[in-house]
């Protein structure tokens, strides 16, 4: 069987995207079984979280910070990618 | 407690994961690939980076559409859910209505959107439908083709025909599921009408009013096919939503890297609504 998925237009830099994001799940993963339970707890958004949420919250949060630096700084993006870096350790210390 | 913690459990949810990958992620990854992307079709790509991303931020065409969207949403939300929960309220709970009345409120349910919309395409028509023939006999100009005014109401009035039953048919579950050890206490108390409803009955039903109003607003926020029938997205843009200005961009002009990059920004936003609308309607549930 020869599956050919040229229609999917993969290139290396959203390969990269997904292959992180496939790691980011896995560290997950590996955290969860050495640490069951998500860690629970309440933090500066006053309502409880576990790491899965704060993942998503970083995540999320990412998106849209390079969204607004597209839009209103430029397209370099690596500045972008550091303040989200500096956000999702915020969320991970204190959401 | 080690069977709390036996993670194996999760291997039954594989069957779902592939699935999710095959309807969701496969395709979502797609279209995170052509976004940075151009084509001219026969799957040759050309590397574009971030410009349609940058072109859509700065377009008028995008920010005009989501604020439509948005506007659409909030005035079917603030219609439906309320109308919902009054009609919930006042269906028979026992006897012979029960029945008629879930009947009734399933039909428009099970109405295929674009029959929805040719119905009341034909239905607002000034010439030969019954409602626009009938609304300008009473002296009211009423032409949903051109004026964007007409149009609004009309896709307005047809979404709450279609998706009112919803709300109701999840308020009345909530409703039904109230014990009457609750009417009673209420009754020895001496309770008003609206305290019987603000204490008992609205908290009862709060977890599938979350339900409605999640769905109701994704729903809307995704709404395609009534308004594309009814009106095409005019008079001019009026009704143009998000959902229609990218099967345009996709279909239309065959722009697949700006649909792409646009589907992703409109993703992106109904994620961060829903999360936002979920987190805050549990974390109220979580206080009480």
């Amino acid at each position: 069987m020869n599956l050919d998925f040229s229609w999917m237009a993969w290139t290396w830099p959203t390969a990269a995207f997904f292959i992180i994001i496939v790691l980011m799940l896995f560290g997950m993963g590996v955290w969860e079984y050495v640490s069951p339970g998500g860690n629970p707890r309440v933090g500066v958004l006053r309502f409880e979280t576990t790491r899965g949420d704060r993942l998503f919250v970083s995540l999320l949060g990412s998106a849209f910070i390079h969204l607004a630096w597209l839009g209103l700084v430029g397209p370099n993006l690596w500045w972008a990618l550091a303040l989200s870096v500096i956000y999702a350790i915020g969320v991970f210390r204190y959401v | 407690m080690d069977k709390t913690w036996n993670n194996k459990a999760w291997f039954l949810v594989l069957p779902v994961l592939v699935l999710v990958a095959f309807s969701a992620v496969i395709p979502l990854m797609t279209v995170v690939n052509y976004s940075v992307q151009d084509t001219f079709g026969n799957n040759v790509f050309f590397w574009a980076g971030t410009e349609w991303f940058e072109d859509l931020l700065h377009s008028n065409r995008f920010w005009e559409a989501m604020v439509r969207n948005l506007i659409f949403s909030f005035i079917i939300l603030a219609i439906e859910v309320p109308l919902g929960i009054f009609i919930a309220l006042n269906m028979p709970k026992k006897g012979w209505g029960v029945p008629v009345c879930l009947v009734l409120m399933a039909l428009p349910l099970l109405v295929p959107w674009n029959v929805v919309g040719t119905i009341w395409q034909v239905f607002g028509r000034n010439d030969i439908g019954l409602l626009g023939y009938y609304v300008n006999a009473l002296g009211i100009d009423y032409n949903y083709v051109q004026d964007p005014f007409d149009a609004w109401v009309t896709v307005i009035i047809m979404d709450v025909w279609h998706w009112t039953s919803l709300v109701v048919l999840l308020c009345y579950a909530g409703l039904v599921s109230i014990p009457d050890a609750f009417y009673q206490a209420a009754k020895i108390d001496g309770a008003s009408r609206w305290a019987v409803f603000r204490y008992i009955q609205l908290p009862k039903m709060q977890r599938v009013l979350l339900i409605a109003v999640l769905l109701r607003f994704m729903d809307s926020f995704m709404i395609y096919t009534e308004p594309f029938v009814v009106t095409g997205g005019g008079p001019g843009n009026s009704t143009t939503f998000l959902s229609i200005d990218l099967v345009k961009t996709a279909l239309g002009q065959f722009d697949l890297g700006p649909a792409a990059a646009m589907s992703l920004v409109y993703f992106l936003i109904i994620l961060l609504l829903s999360w936002v609308f979920y987190t805050v309607m549990t974390n109220y549930d979580a206080e009480r």
